[in-house]
């Protein structure tokens, strides 16, 4: 039983990240594949950080997963808001003079 | 089929997903028009390699790869914040020098 929940939660968490991965390479802009890598990835290597964490099931590695998992929450929305505002300075500029030359 | 060989099968698959994904973010990576592309890509393909950490850890049951994948998360933070930086900068020096 615990085996397939563990299963489970690698097959999802690889799935989001092939998702997150697909997305980045697919969809049109920087600020879209920002999306799709801060949070499709996120949830992915999530999930399988706690599959993990339930087959050696030992409270130090609980504890490192959990630590893992909030850092990785805390941080990919910062460094997604300054990859973000390093790129929309470009955006603008284009946008400004699109509208200069029409 | 037993729930071990479940869990074998699901390590091989989810494996092998989370290395595609690393392939598809290095594409990107490769391609990507502009630099913010390409820190993008970066830090897919970091937290896909914490993701393989987390597979490699359930296939060998070695816990210090857990470690690893922390120490990861703690860099790959410090990576992209610097490299959003050195953009945003590099953006703004261009535009003085285009004004002068």
């Amino acid at each position: 039983m615990i085996n397939i929940i563990i299963a489970l939660f690698l097959l999802l968490g690889g799935f989001f990240a092939l998702i997150a991965a697909i997305g980045v390479l697919r969809l049109p802009d920087v600020l879209t594949r920002m999306h799709a890598s801060t949070k499709a990835g996120v949830l992915g290597s999530s999930l399988i950080l706690i599959g993990a964490a339930i087959y050696l099931a030992e409270t130090e590695v609980t504890a490192r997963v959990v630590a893992t998992i909030l850092f990785l929450m805390l941080t990919s929305p910062i460094g997604a808001h300054m990859i973000g505002r390093a790129s929309v300075s470009g955006f603008k500029k284009k946008h400004v003079t699109g509208e200069k030359g029409a | 089929m037993t729930s071990a060989e479940f869990l074998e099968i699901a390590i091989y698959a989810t494996f092998v997903m989370v290395m595609l994904s690393l392939a598809i973010a290095f594409i990107r990576l490769a391609k990507g028009p502009t630099l913010a592309d390409r820190v993008v890509a970066l830090d897919m393909m970091t937290v896909s390699i914490i993701a393989v950490c987390g597979v490699a850890a359930v296939a060998t049951g070695v816990q210090a790869l857990l470690d690893v994948a922390l120490v990861l998360a703690l860099v790959g933070f410090l990576a992209t914040v610097a490299l959003a930086r050195f953009a945003e900068r590099r953006d703004a020096r261009n535009e003085d020098a285009a004004h002068d």
